[in-house]
């Protein structure tokens, strides 16, 4: 992590600037920023622990609490909303059993929803780590859940102590 | 224009790569800029042009660049805004990731132009795969010798970072976007200073949208008066429109500005979707107010929009049907702004905090006679009073909403529930 930081930050004048950057690597290689990462950034970078706590809980792609294996963002904006969405929300809750902003107890899956994407001509749309699955309906969905569930080899209700979330 | 021009690799499938941009005629608009032309003369064929800035305001790029001082004892900055966080717009990740060199190229022109050495592109952090196709172009572009120190064996050098975004829209705003570069938490800056004398680290700064930028090296390659000839003189130019919600063909499109809106919904986009009817049109990202069916004739460009009390914005085409309730619409669109709110200023943090539980109320059915009248009086004390475009947008959307579409909002308050339901 540290020599990744600081080539990122190498791109700046000022190490100040490469707190937002220095964060994205941490989040990347932990999953989530607790405490302990939080003052390991600064130190590394040689700035105030206080300005990187504000840039991680001011910025909304940063996660002070842990997620699922899989993060699964639904966009709710209006583009999406008008294809569907709220019943793609409806039917996620329900066969995750699990509502918005909650995690599946086998810590598979976390369920949110989010801002508009920048990819409405998809819509409605659904964010799962890097990748963007547009055009879904709720076919499509079952199909997109098989395959991740599939990508960790277990079914939904497995013993959670065999699910390892990124960094923990 | 039946040829597309920002498009035009769009569709290739290997138009991420610098072998098909340079097959294309690539990077010979920089190499005309750096050996036949001086900054100056550059900045003068982009003012000639009439470009004006695709991130929403419309501003006049050749007169922001005039603004840089010429000598100005520090660095120059140039900052690429690919935050692209306005609801209903996708077109600068497209050409991201289908095309990032013509932006690389326009940004090493506008570079020159301003005398910058080093640049940044804000790109927000959820376009992953733009983000890794920008990266292998600028590596492609550095070993070639489009980027770096002696460009094309001129005096020119240039370097080109990428800088990503963590989420909060309010980074697109161009002074916010400073403070997220320099670490600290975005919120907007005083004006003046402007950036173009007192920006990134205090220095002059120009900050462009993706699409302005990839306009540069075509007025470049084919001079300002074939750019002034596509679309209307004062807000001319190849245009991209991004088509989403209630139509037949959501996506991109490339037409000339000032096209108009029925147009390019109903011809281009193939109009509603089966068995029904348009109800309005959102014509720039929901910051853009409404505009209801018997208004689509309006053209397409920056000041036909003004003119009809909405705006070009980003040119995100929000198609809505007559399935969809209107109040329910409204009430996404502030949620949004007050989730999106940084905070700075009371009548947006507070102002929009309130209009958002009114609107719950009154789509819930829950609604009282004076809500409206509150509403109304809300937009008031908003508009014109807050601190940056992000209050009086949402004001001015909620606005139009009321006007063109009372009657929804009275059934719901008189029938005491949704009629769409
Ligand atoms: C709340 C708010 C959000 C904005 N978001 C964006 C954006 O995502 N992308 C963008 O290019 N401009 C955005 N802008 C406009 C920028 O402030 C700025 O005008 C623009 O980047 C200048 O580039 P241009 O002259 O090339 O259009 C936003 C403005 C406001 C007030
Ligand atoms: S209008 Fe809203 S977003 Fe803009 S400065 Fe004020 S609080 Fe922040
Ligand atoms: S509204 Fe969902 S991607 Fe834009």
């Amino acid at each position: 992590m540290r020599e990744k930081i600081e080539v990122a930050a190498a791109r700046y004048p000022d190490q100040r600037s490469a707190i937002m950057p220095a964060l994205l690597i941490a989040q990347k290689e932990h999953g989530h920023l607790p405490g302990p990462v939080l003052e390991e950034v600064a130190d590394i970078l040689g700035v105030e622990r206080i300005w990187v706590y504000e840039l991680a809980t001011f910025y909304t792609l940063f996660r002070i609490e842990p997620v699922g294996v899989f993060h699964l963002q639904l966009c709710d904006n209006v583009s999406c909303m008008l294809r569907g969405s709220e019943d793609l929300l409806r039917h996620l809750e329900a066969v995750l059993g699990i509502k918005k902003d909650g995690t599946t107890l086998d810590g598979l899956f976390t369920l949110s929803t989010v801002e508009c994407l920048g990819a409405c001509e998809m819509a409605p749309v659904m964010q799962v780590g890097d990748d963007y699955h547009g055009g879904l309906d709720i076919a499509r969905i079952d199909a997109l859940l098989e395959r991740l569930r599939a990508m960790t080899g277990q079914a939904i209700g497995a013993d959670p102590a065999t699910t390892t979330p990124p960094g923990e | 224009m039946t040829e597309p021009v920002l498009l035009r690799n769009v569709d290739m499938p290997d138009g991420h790569l610098l072998a098909t941009y340079e097959a294309g005629g690539g990077y010979q608009a920089l190499a005309k800029a750096v050996h036949e032309h001086t900054p100056d003369e550059i900045i003068d064929l982009v003012k000639k042009s009439n470009l004006r800035g695709r991130g929403g305001a419309g501003f006049p790029t050749g007169m922001k660049w005039s603004f840089v001082p010429k000598r100005a004892g520090k660095p120059k900055y140039l900052c690429c805004n690919a935050d692209e966080g306005e609801p209903g717009t996708f077109k600068d990740r497209i050409i991201m990731e289908r095309d990032p060199h013509q932006l690389i190229e326009g940004m090493a022109i506008s570079g020159y132009a301003i005398g910058a050495e080093t640049a940044y592109v804000y790109i927000r952090g959820e376009y992953a795969l733009a983000i890794r196709r920008l990266e292998q172009a600028l590596a492609e572009a550095h070993a070639k010798g489009y980027l770096g120190k002696r460009i094309l064996g001129s005096d020119f050098n240039f370097t080109v970072h990428i800088h990503c975004g963590a989420g909060a829209y309010i980074c697109g705003e161009e002074t916010a976007m400073l403070d997220a570069l320099e670490g600290k938490r975005a919120q907007p800056r005083l004006k003046p200073p402007f950036p173009a004398v007192e920006g990134l680290y205090a220095s002059p700064t120009v900050i462009n949208n993706v699409e302005t930028l990839a306009c540069v090296p075509h007025i470049v390659a084919r001079g300002p008066d074939w750019f002034r000839g596509i679309g209307p003189d004062k807000s001319p130019g190849p245009k991209l429109y991004c088509l989403s919600g209630q139509v037949r063909k959501p996506g991109l499109y490339e037409l000339p500005m000032g096209i108009p809106l029925r147009e390019l919904v109903e011809d281009h986009a193939g109009g509603p979707l089966p068995g029904r009817k348009i109800k309005a049109v959102i014509p720039g990202g929901v910051s853009a107010p409404l505009i209801p069916e018997r208004g689509l004739d309006v053209g397409m460009d920056f000041d036909s929009l003004a003119a009809a009390g909405s705006m070009l914005g980003s040119a995100g085409v929000i198609v809505i049907d007559d399935s969809t309730c209107m109040v329910k619409v409204a009430t996404r669109i502030i949620e949004f702004f007050h989730h999106e709110s940084c905070g700075k200023c009371t009548p947006c943090r507070e102002g929009l905090n309130w209009v958002v539980k009114v609107l719950r109320r009154v789509e819930a059915g829950q609604g009282g006679p004076g809500d409206l009248e509150q509403l109304e009086a809300l937009c008031k004390g908003i508009f014109g009073n807050t601190f940056c475009a992000l209050g009086d947008g949402a004001a001015m959307g909620l606005r139009a909403a009321l006007t063109h579409f009372e009657h929804e909002f009275v059934a719901h308050i008189e029938e005491r529930r949704c009629p769409f339901h």
